[in-house]
């Protein structure tokens, strides 16, 4: 099925005098995609879904969305599109009910009492509607973040870290809701993440983003797949192990930072079970194995070194 | 539009610091108004004490006219900071909750948007300049009456009573001229800030500043200070001569104009172009 592609961006780059934030980046999400847009804190999500929104002039580079340029058909581009970015914050001094009706008449939205019931039902706010925001949780904020990104009908939602600063449960109640927007009301989102299991969750398309520039983009589920993973071996007689390794063709696979306790091998899938079965036929008891896919790792190291 | 500066009032109606304003003009307006009720009579006999000795003055002199244009003197130094605490706020108070990201990010142009929010901050200028009216010239005239108004400078003008309402109604007029001034630069400043504490104390620290440097006379200001628009923000006086200085007026009002064209000119410009990173 062709799909429409709702986001472009082509070779953005954005600088703050000499800082770049956003280098030769590019990105295309389609109609129907949950799209994961993953990257390290200060790897320039935030600012590339600016730019999408018009918030940011881009230095350079091309930024279409629906088939209109943003920097000339901003108001058409922006009708169709919702977004929370960052932190969701109100008018605090409001009660929830009230900033979504402020919101809906800056919109032009006709009748907007009853969809905005809805919404606050959507997102489970019914009951405190009428409390000032001041009076929210975090999580409360963030649900009444997406219910008004949702005011207007939009084809596509933005959110930007929805699920930044809630507990376990509430991040769940953020992802479920997300798959349940895209799904019922067939609306496309973009959602920026930190954490590779959240994409993994929820998005069916993703790209990683690291200092500003786009690093791999595709299908989620192959992207995660594809290549050789990084596997640990808990084993109780490391020296034995590493022995009976180094004497088969895994011996060119082992990584350089073992661990006290550990073997780390780089192999595909299919090999685990094999050198399971190798150590334990000579007699090195393996107590625990800890594969991590290459993205995986790959994005495990570009957070922890920045 | 009509919509937009709609939901702008509804804001800045429904903070707090809104309402600062109404009550300081207030509570002076009231303390002056007891304090003349109860030692007017002995304040305005001290201070024409010198003149009785050669005019006879008769006639209701502790008036309302004579309360609200001291009221006036008092005010228009007041004013601008209680003008800028919610015209400065209008724009940095936005960046500073974060929620221009919600504003900015509907289909409405920057320029609607300013000028909106613009426009509900004059409304609120002119809200609080006709409280100050009402509450000076409407309690007054409840409480003290009519009568002729003596106004004390150099020299003692005295009015008529027949021939008062017009002066204040056009000391007010150029009063809104000066006070959209006021309300255009601390909206400018505005704009430049991400925090409304900037804005605020900047306008109010820029007049004062501005004000006292001209006041002192340095030689070296001379050429400038018929530019400067704090220069005239007294200039409402004029209406109290009994010949006009028309030529000082309109210079007055065209050094305003000036000004709010420029403060405006610079924040929409400036505006249209900012990138939102709050």
């Amino acid at each position: 099925m062709n799909r429409e592609k709702y986001i472009e961006l082509r070779q953005v780059t954005k600088t703050y005098g000499n800082i770049t934030a956003v280098d030769d980046f590019s990105l295309n999400v389609y109609e129907g995609d949950i799209y994961g847009f993953l990257g390290p804190n200060g790897a320039g999500k935030s600012t590339c879904i600016r730019m999408m929104l018009s918030l940011v002039r881009p230095s350079s580079g091309y930024i279409n969305m629906f088939g209109y340029d943003i920097r000339t058909h901003k108001n058409k581009v922006l009708r169709n599109i919702g977004a929370l970015i960052e932190r969701p914050d109100f008018y605090d001094y409001l009660p929830a009910r009230k900033n979504l009706e402020i919101l809906s008449r800056i919109s032009k939205i006709k009748n907007p009492d009853k969809k905005i019931s809805e919404l606050l039902e959507l997102v489970g706010l019914s009951e405190r509607a009428d409390s000032k925001v001041k009076t929210y949780s975090q999580g409360m904020k963030q649900r009444l973040g997406i219910a008004q990104s949702l005011l207007h009908d939009p084809k596509l939602i933005i959110l930007d870290e929805p699920a930044n600063g809630l507990d376990p449960q509430g991040q769940k109640e953020i992802r479920e809701l997300i798959k349940t927007i895209n799904r019922d009301k067939g609306i496309t989102v973009l959602l920026s993440s930190h954490i590779l299991s959240e994409i993994e969750e929820i998005a069916n398309r993703m790209v990683i983003i690291n200092k500003g520039r786009s690093e791999v983009e595709g299908d989620v589920n192959e992207l995660l797949n594809q290549g050789d993973m990084v596997v640990t071996f808990e084993v109780r007689e490391v020296e034995k192990a590493l022995s009976l390794i180094r004497q088969t063709s895994w011996a060119n696979k082992l990584e350089n930072n073992q661990k006290t306790g550990e073997i780390i091998l780089k192999i595909e899938r299919n090999e685990i079970p094999q050198i399971t079965h190798y150590l334990s036929h000579n007699e090195v008891d393996v107590y625990g194995i800890k594969p991590v896919r290459s993205l995986e790792n790959y994005f495990l190291k570009i957070t922890q070194h920045g | 539009m009509g919509n937009l500066i709609r939901i702008e009032l509804f804001k800045i109606f429904s903070k707090g610091r809104t309402y600062i304003g109404f009550a300081a003009i207030a509570l002076i307006v009231v303390t002056i108004q007891i304090g003349i009720y109860f030692e007017g009579r002995e304040i305005l006999d001290f201070a024409i004490q010198h003149l009785k000795e050669n005019f006879v003055f008769e006639g209701n002199l502790i008036n309302a006219y004579l309360i609200t244009h001291i009221i006036l003197n008092s005010l228009f130094i007041h004013i601008p900071f209680l003008i800028a605490l919610v015209t400065g706020d209008l724009l940095a108070g936005e960046a500073n909750s974060g929620t221009f990201r919600l504003l900015l990010t509907r289909p409405v142009s920057r320029t609607k948007l300013l000028t909106s929010k613009f426009i509900s901050g004059w409304i609120y200028t002119m809200s609080l300049l006709i409280f100050m009216l009402i509450l000076s010239l409407g309690v007054g005239l409840a409480i003290f009456g009519t009568g002729d108004l003596i106004v004390l400078k150099s020299t003692i003008n005295i009015f008529s009573s027949d021939d008062v309402l017009w002066r204040f109604a056009s000391a007010y007029g150029f009063g809104i001229i000066t006070m959209t001034a006021v309300a255009a630069l601390s909206f400018m400043l505005s704009a430049f800030s991400d925090n409304s504490i900037g804005p605020i104390i900047g306008t109010v620290a820029i007049i004062i500043g501005i004000t006292v440097i001209s006041t002192i006379g340095f030689t070296l200001m001379e050429p400038v200070n018929p530019y400067l628009f704090t220069n005239y923000l007294t200039s409402w006086k004029l209406f109290f001569e009994h010949d006009i200085n028309t030529v000082e007026l309109t210079r007055a009002i065209i050094v305003e104009l000036t000004y709010i064209v420029v403060f405006l000119g610079t924040t929409f410009v400036y505006f249209n172009r900012k990138d939102i990173l709050s």
